[in-house]
C-alpha cells in the first residue's frame, strides 16, 4: 500500500521535473533534459501502474481511498486539507495522464530537438503533468482548482511558446482570457458550495447532497451550483460559448495540441461535471443545459471542421465536437459513457495530433492539407496510424471510437433524460465527423502532390516520433475493446448514486432500438466517408464547384460563423473602448495619478508661495518678530478680559 | 496715581521706541541699541510690577535680564564686528544672503 498511502508522489514527480529543468535545464545537454523531464513522467508513469495494482487489492469499503497529508488552509471554520482520494475514476483518469502525457513526452523529444528552448518547453509540460495529476487526484475542489487553474497557466505558456511570434503570444492571451470567464462562474459554484455546505470536500458534498431532495421546479442552490460549475467546465473545455479560444490555441507546438488541447486538460471539465454527477442528477434542469449545449457544439464545432484547410483546425474543431459529445453523455446521465469517450478520444485524438505533427514535421513545417497531398507513399508509418486513429473517431465498428460513441448516442436517445432530437443532431454530428475526417486524410495523403518537390524532401520522422504513434494507434484500436458494459461496471461505484437516481425516472420505451439506431449511426458515417471520397478523390473539382455553387454557406462556415468578429465587435472592442476612454484616461490618468501627482503639485507651490516669507531681509524678519509678539500680547490682553 | 504706575507707562513708551527703531532702522548698531532699550524697558516694568506687588521676584529677574544681556551685547558686537569687516558696511538691507 505505499503508493496508494503516499499517493502525492505520483504529482511530486513531474514537478521536481519541472523544477529541475526549469532552473538548471539552461545548462544541461538536449540529453540531460531528456533524462530529466522523460524519467520524471516514465517514474510518474511506473507510480501510477503500483497505485493501480495497489488499488485492485482494495475492499470496496475502503474506496474512495482518502488521505489528507496536511492542513492547507485553516481559517476559522474554514479548513482546507491537502488531501488526495483515489477512486475508479481518478483511477482512469490517472492511467489516460501518465499514459498518454509519457507518451507524449516520448514524442516530444523527436519533434522538439531542433528548437530553442528546449529545456523550457520540458520543464513546461512537466509542470503541466504535475498540475493535472493534482487536478484529478484532489480529494476537494480547492485542490481541484488549483490543479485547473494550474494547466491553465501551463496551456498559456505552452501555446505561447514561440513567443516572438506575434500570432502565438495572442493565441495564448485569449486562451487564458477566455479562460478566465469560464473560471469566474468555477469560482463562484464554489464560493457557493462553501456557503451551502460549510467545506469544500468533494465526499461530504455529495453524501450531504445525496440526503437532499431533486429541485425539480426552477433554479434552487443545487441547480445554481451546477450550472456555476458548468460554466467553468464551457471555459476550459471549450463548448459553446467560451470555445473560441482553442482553435488558436493550435499556434503552439503540436505535442501541446495533442497532451492538452486534445488529450487531457480540456476534458478536465468533463471529469468535473462527472466527478460531480450527484449534484447535476439532483438538478435536472442543469442536465437539461449540459446535454443541449453539449450537443449543439458537438454538432456547431463539426461543421466549422468542414472548410478549414490547417491540419491542426481540423483537428481542433474535432476536438471541439468530441467534447460536445462528452457533455452530451453526461447531460443524458450517461457518466460513465462519457468518461468512456473521454478514455478512448484522448487515445485517438492524441494520436491524430501527433500524426498531424509527423505530416507537419515530413512536410517541413507546413500545415495547410491544400499544399499537400499524395503523402500515404513517402510517409507510410504515419498513414497507417492517422488512419487508423480516423476509423476510431468516426466510429467504425471494432474500433475504440465506436463502442465509445455508439453508448452515447444509445444513451442520448433512451435515457430519461435524453430524446431523439438529442440523437439525432449527435447522428448528423457523426455524419460530419465522417465527413471532415475522410476529408483529411483524402486531402493529405491521397491524390496527386500539391507542394513543390524540389522544395520539399518529404522524410519519415524518427524513431521517437513513430513508436508513440504506433503504440497510441494500438490503443485507438483495442481500447475500448473492453465494451462500455464493463467500463460501466468498473466506474459503477462513482455514479451509484447518478445511476439510483436515474432508475427512479421513467425509462423511455427504446428496447429493441439499439440495433437498429446503431445501424443509423454507422449508416450516417458511411455517408459521410462516401461524400468524403466522391467530393477530394473521385471527382477533386466537386468541392471547388460546391463552394462556389453555396458561396454564401461556404464563406460562413470558412469565417467560423463570424463569432469571433461577433466576440470582437460585442465585447472586445467595448471593452477596449472603456478601459482607453474611461479606465485609462478618467479613472488611471485624471483620477488616481492626478491626485497623487495633485498632492505633490500642492504641496510645491503652497512651499513656493511660503519661501517668500524667508526673505533673507532682517527687517522682514524683525517686523514679522514684532507683530507676533504684538499679537501675542493682543490675545492675552483680549483674553484677560 | 502712584509714582509706580508712571514707570510702567515710561516702561511701554521706551519699548514701543526700541520696537520702532528694531523694524525701522537700517544701521545694525542702531538696531541692536533698539534691542538693548526693549530690555531695559522691560527690565524697568519689572522693577514697577515689584513695587506695586510687593514681591521681590521682579527685581531677581531684572539680574537675570541684565547678566544675559551683557552676554548677548558681547556675542552680538562680536557678529557685528565680523559683517562690518566682511562687508565693508553696517547697512542691514545688503545683508540678505540668508534666503534660496
Amino acid at each position: 500500500m505505499f503508493v496508494l498511502d503516499n499517493a502525492w508522489i505520483i504529482p511530486a514527480l513531474p514537478l521536481a521535473g519541472a523544477a529541475v529543468n526549469g532552473i538548471f535545464g539552461r545548462r544541461f545537454t538536449q540529453k540531460a533534459v531528456n533524462a530529466v523531464a522523460v524519467g520524471s513522467t516514465t517514474l510518474a508513469f511506473l507510480a501510477t501502474l503500483a497505485l493501480v495494482g495497489e488499488f485492485a487489492r482494495l475492499t470496496p469499503a475502503q474506496i474512495p481511498f482518502i488521505r489528507s497529508f496536511f492542513p492547507w488552509i485553516v481559517a476559522g471554520n474554514f479548513r482546507v486539507d491537502f488531501a488526495l482520494q483515489v477512486d475508479q475514476l481518478t483511477i482512469i483518469m490517472l492511467l489516460v495522464v501518465s499514459g498518454v502525457g509519457w507518451l507524449i513526452h516520448i514524442y516530444s523529444m523527436g519533434y522538439m530537438a531542433h528548437e530553442g528552448g528546449y529545456y523550457r518547453f520540458f520543464a513546461y509540460m512537466n509542470l503541466f503533468m504535475f498540475f493535472m495529476l493534482i487536478l484529478v487526484l484532489g480529494a476537494n475542489y480547492a485542490l481541484l482548482f488549483v490543479g485547473w487553474e494550474g494547466v491553465g497557466l501551463c496551456s498559456y505558456l505552452l501555446i505561447g511558446f514561440w513567443f516572438l511570434k506575434r500570432s502565438a503570444s495572442d493565441a495564448g492571451k485569449k486562451a487564458f482570457v477566455v479562460n478566465r470567464v469560464g473560471d469566474f462562474g468555477f469560482m463562484l459554484g464554489l464560493f457557493l458550495i462553501f456557503r451551502t455546505f460549510g467545506t469544500l470536500d468533494i465526499h461530504t458534498v455529495l453524501s450531504r447532497i445525496e440526503a437532499m431532495s431533486v429541485e425539480t421546479a426552477g433554479i434552487g442552490t443545487i441547480t445554481a451550483i451546477a450550472l456555476l460549475l458548468f460554466v467553468g467546465a464551457t471555459g476550459k473545455s471549450a463548448q459553446v460559448p467560451l470555445y473560441v479560444w482553442l482553435p488558436d490555441a493550435m499556434e503552439g507546438p503540436t505535442p501541446v495540441s495533442a497532451l492538452i488541447h486534445a488529450a487531457t486538460m480540456v476534458t478536465a471539465g468533463v471529469y468535473m461535471v462527472a466527478r460531480s454527477s450527484t449534484i447535476y442528477v439532483h438538478a435536472p434542469l442543469a442536465m437539461e443545459v449540459v446535454a443541449v449545449i453539449g450537443c449543439f457544439t458537438a454538432f456547431f464545432a463539426a461543421t466549422l471542421g468542414l472548410t478549414q484547410t490547417d491540419i491542426k483546425k481540423v483537428l481542433a474543431y474535432s476536438t471541439v465536437s468530441q467534447l460536445g459529445y462528452m457533455f452530451l453523455a453526461c447531460g443524458v446521465g450517461a457518466f460513465s459513457a462519457g468518461i468512456f469517450h473521454l478514455m478512448t478520444h484522448a487515445y485517438f485524438k492524441a494520436l491524430l495530433f501527433l500524426a498531424a505533427g509527423s505530416v507537419i514535421h515530413a512536410m517541413g513545417g507546413e500545415q495547410d492539407m491544400l499544399h499537400m497531398g499524395g503523402l500515404r507513399g513517402p510517409i507510410r508509418t504515419t498513414f497507417l496510424t492517422m488512419l487508423a486513429a480516423t476509423l476510431a473517431i468516426t466510429g467504425v465498428p471494432g474500433f475504440s471510437g465506436f463502442f465509445s460513441k455508439d453508448e452515447i448516442l444509445w444513451q442520448s436517445y433512451s435515457s430519461p433524460y435524453g430524446s431523439w432530437v438529442l440523437w439525432l443532431v449527435a447522428v448528423v454530428t457523426a455524419l460530419l465527423t465522417a465527413f471532415y475526417m475522410f476529408r483529411l486524410i483524402f486531402l493529405t495523403f491521397f491524390g496527386a502532390p500539391r507542394y513543390d518537390e524540389h522544395h520539399v524532401h518529404v522524410h519519415e520522422s524518427p524513431q521517437s516520433i513513430l513508436i508513440p504513434l504506433v503504440v497510441l494507434a494500438v490503443l485507438s484500436v483495442a481500447g475500448g475493446w473492453m465494451g462500455s458494459g464493463r467500463f460501466e461496471e468498473f466506474l459503477r461505484p462513482v455514479f451509484a448514486h447518478a445511476e439510483e437516481m436515474r432508475a427512479q425516472l421513467p425509462a423511455g420505451a427504446a428496447h429493441g432500438l439499439e440495433l437498429p439506431l446503431m445501424l443509423v449511426a454507422i449508416g450516417g458515417a458511411l455517408v459521410g466517408f462516401l461524400v468524403a471520397l466522391w467530393m477530394y478523390v473521385r471527382r477533386p473539382q466537386a468541392a471547388d464547384e460546391m463552394a462556389t455553387k453555396l458561396a454564401g454557406a461556404h464563406s460562413l462556415l470558412f469565417h467560423k460563423y463570424y463569432v469571433d468578429e461577433i466576440y470582437d465587435a460585442l465585447i472586445v472592442h467595448p471593452m477596449q473602448w472603456l478601459s482607453t476612454n474611461v479606465l485609462w484616461k478618467i479613472v488611471d490618468v485624471a483620477a488616481i495619478d492626478g491626485s497623487v501627482n495633485g498632492l505633490g503639485s500642492l504641496a510645491r507651490d503652497l512651499g513656493q508661495e511660503a519661501r517668500q516669507v524667508q526673505s533673507g531681509n532682517g527687517r522682514t524678519y524683525a517686523s514679522w518678530l514684532v507683530a507676533g509678539a504684538a499679537a501675542i500680547a493682543i490675545l492675552f490682553l483680549w483674553l484677560g478680559h | 496715581m502712584p509714582l509706580a504706575s508712571y514707570a510702567v507707562v515710561l516702561s511701554a513708551v521706551l519699548f514701543g521706541l526700541g520696537a520702532l527703531g528694531f523694524v525701522f532702522k537700517r544701521n545694525i548698531i542702531t538696531i541692536f541699541m533698539s534691542i538693548e532699550l526693549m530690555l531695559n524697558a522691560v527690565n524697568l516694568s519689572f522693577v514697577a510690577f515689584s513695587r506695586i506687588r510687593h514681591l521681590l521676584e521682579g527685581q531677581v529677574f531684572v539680574f537675570f535680564v541684565i547678566v544675559v544681556a551683557a552676554a548677548e551685547a558681547a556675542v552680538g558686537m562680536a557678529i557685528i564686528m565680523q559683517v562690518a569687516r566682511n562687508r565693508q558696511s553696517l547697512n542691514i538691507e545688503r545683508i540678505d544672503l540668508l534666503k534660496l
